[in-house]
């Protein structure tokens, strides 16, 4: 089983390299988009702004690429933070015209926004630990063995709004409500770190990497 | 709702872990690497590891040995001890750190803070304060490992450091650290009453009870410990439990079900 990491520069991959090893399975640092395909599941980093990692993705040739693989080879993917963001249709973070935002990934229907604009009136980021609430008990496999209340570690400002309700997949609360993780066929995504969420996050890394049985 | 977390702190010297009383009389506690393979095991809410050399001999904080500790940390992993300027920042964070801890430097060149804040966001920068009791009954600075006095109020020092963009402060006592009779709370009181980010209480916690003090009296948004963790029977996951009954929201340890 092989995992790839896509690696188009941003952030740290170590501990979801670490994470992955942990589980048995072999982690790949993918680097180059033509190399997407020799992977078995595929995991979406990010940090920083969406439309600084939107032009990273573009001009990687990335966009295509990770599209290819969802669409055409159903792919299990798992957007992590801001990689979670980016499944969306257009996120407002550091886009030029804010009226209408940059164009994310479009795998997951959504727009990204922050979470002040949502009535959160205490301080972003929203950082720590926060727990989540299940929402869909049909489409578990993501969330499998983990209960509902279960915390996991959240460092970000803005969240996805996901376009239908039946993608979101579980909630967290900080002020106001935000989506927490959300997924669509086996293309998933998380606001919180599971590399950074100890068991929990252990667990959930898990059921991913066994989500093509579900 | 968030939680109130426990947090080891790991004090690291040369080549190991160490532990000491009033930033003194270091005793050796044993290597790195597993002790941060432990704390893991044991679900922990963060970790923070200090390299207490780096900022007396100058040298930078040594990035290779950071990469292999946080590829073990599957939790928050705050690192300092030595950071100077942002380009070591940058390298630490590369390195898997996911916190910047920042004391001696922020006293001459306090504008470190504010860069920090500025490129890698608030939730990066973690201003730890060591703080000793002074003759008038109120708490001076201290840098250096507790060293060198800087002359500073502990509450006008707090305010500026979330002014220029701190996420949360760490507040050590020197007087209390390793006596493990308690924090000084009023410390932490006045700490956690002058900022609005949240305040990890550290120096002094010897028991569970010392550590529902500081979050119920004094206001604490997180606890750190070092010897009672280090040389007692006490464990993060029971102080959490004995948090939790004494009604402080704490994230109690994952356990899957089927």
């Amino acid at each position: 089983m092989k995992v790839g990491i896509i690696d188009y520069g941003v952030g740290n991959l170590g501990s979801i390299a670490r994470a992955l090893e942990q589980l048995r399975v072999s982690p790949v640092l993918v680097d180059r988009a033509i190399d997407i395909h020799a992977n078995d599941a595929l995991i979406l980093p990010g940090v920083g702004n969406f439309t600084d990692c939107m032009q990273i993705l573009q001009q990687g040739g990335w966009v295509n690429a990770i599209k290819e693989e969802v669409n055409n080879y159903n792919r299990p993917l798992l957007g992590i933070c801001l990689g979670m963001q980016l499944l969306a249709n257009f996120g407002l973070e550091g886009a030029l015209d804010s009226n209408i935002g940059t164009e994310g990934l479009g795998l997951i229907p959504g727009r990204v926004v922050s979470l002040t604009s949502q009535g959160c009136s205490l301080r972003v980021p929203h950082v720590g630990w926060n727990s989540i609430t299940k929402l869909v008990d049909s489409k578990p496999c993501l969330l499998d063995g983990i209960i509902d209340g279960t915390d996991f570690y959240f460092v970000h400002s803005y969240v996805f709004i996901a376009d239908e309700q039946k993608n979101i997949l579980a909630k967290a609360e900080y002020d106001i409500s935000f989506t927490a993780a959300v997924g669509v066929g086996r293309v998933w995504g998380t606001q919180f770190h599971p590399e950074k969420s100890s068991r929990a996050g252990m667990q959930l890394l898990r059921n991913f990497i066994y989500s093509q049985r579900c | 709702m968030l939680k109130v977390r426990v947090i080891p702190t790991l004090l690291w010297k040369q080549f190991g872990l160490v532990k000491g009383t009033r930033f003194d009389s270091w005793r050796r506690v044993g290597p790195v690497l597993p002790a941060i393979k432990v704390y893991n095991q044991r679900d922990v809410d963060e970790l923070v590891l200090v390299d207490i050399t780096a900022n007396t001999t100058g040298e930078p904080p040594d990035f290779e040995s950071i990469a292999d500790f946080s590829q073990e940390c599957f939790v928050p992993f705050a690192v300092g001890g030595g950071v100077t300027n942002i380009d070591q920042v940058q390298k630490l964070l590369r390195s898997g750190a996911d916190k910047i801890v920042v004391n001696t430097a922020a006293y001459s060149s306090p504008s470190l803070v504010t860069d920090i804040a500025g490129r890698y966001g608030t939730q990066c920068v973690v201003g730890s304060v060591d703080a000793k009791r002074n003759l008038m009954g109120g708490w001076t600075c201290f840098s250096h490992s507790g060293s060198r006095d800087t002359g500073r109020k502990v509450v006008d020092w707090a305010r500026e450091l979330e002014d220029r963009g701190a996420g949360e402060i760490l507040i050590t006592s020197i007087d209390n650290d390793g006596m493990m009779e308690g924090y000084d709370l009023g410390l932490i009181e006045i700490v956690s009453l002058s900022v609005n980010i949240p305040v990890i209480a550290s120096g002094g916690a010897g028991n569970y009870q010392h550590m529902i003090e500081a979050v119920k009296q004094s206001g604490a948004s997180a606890v750190a410990a070092a010897s009672m963790f280090h040389f007692t029977e006490q464990t993060p996951g029971g102080a959490k439990e004995a948090m939790r009954q004494a009604g402080i929201p704490v994230r109690l340890n994952f356990a899957p079900v089927q």
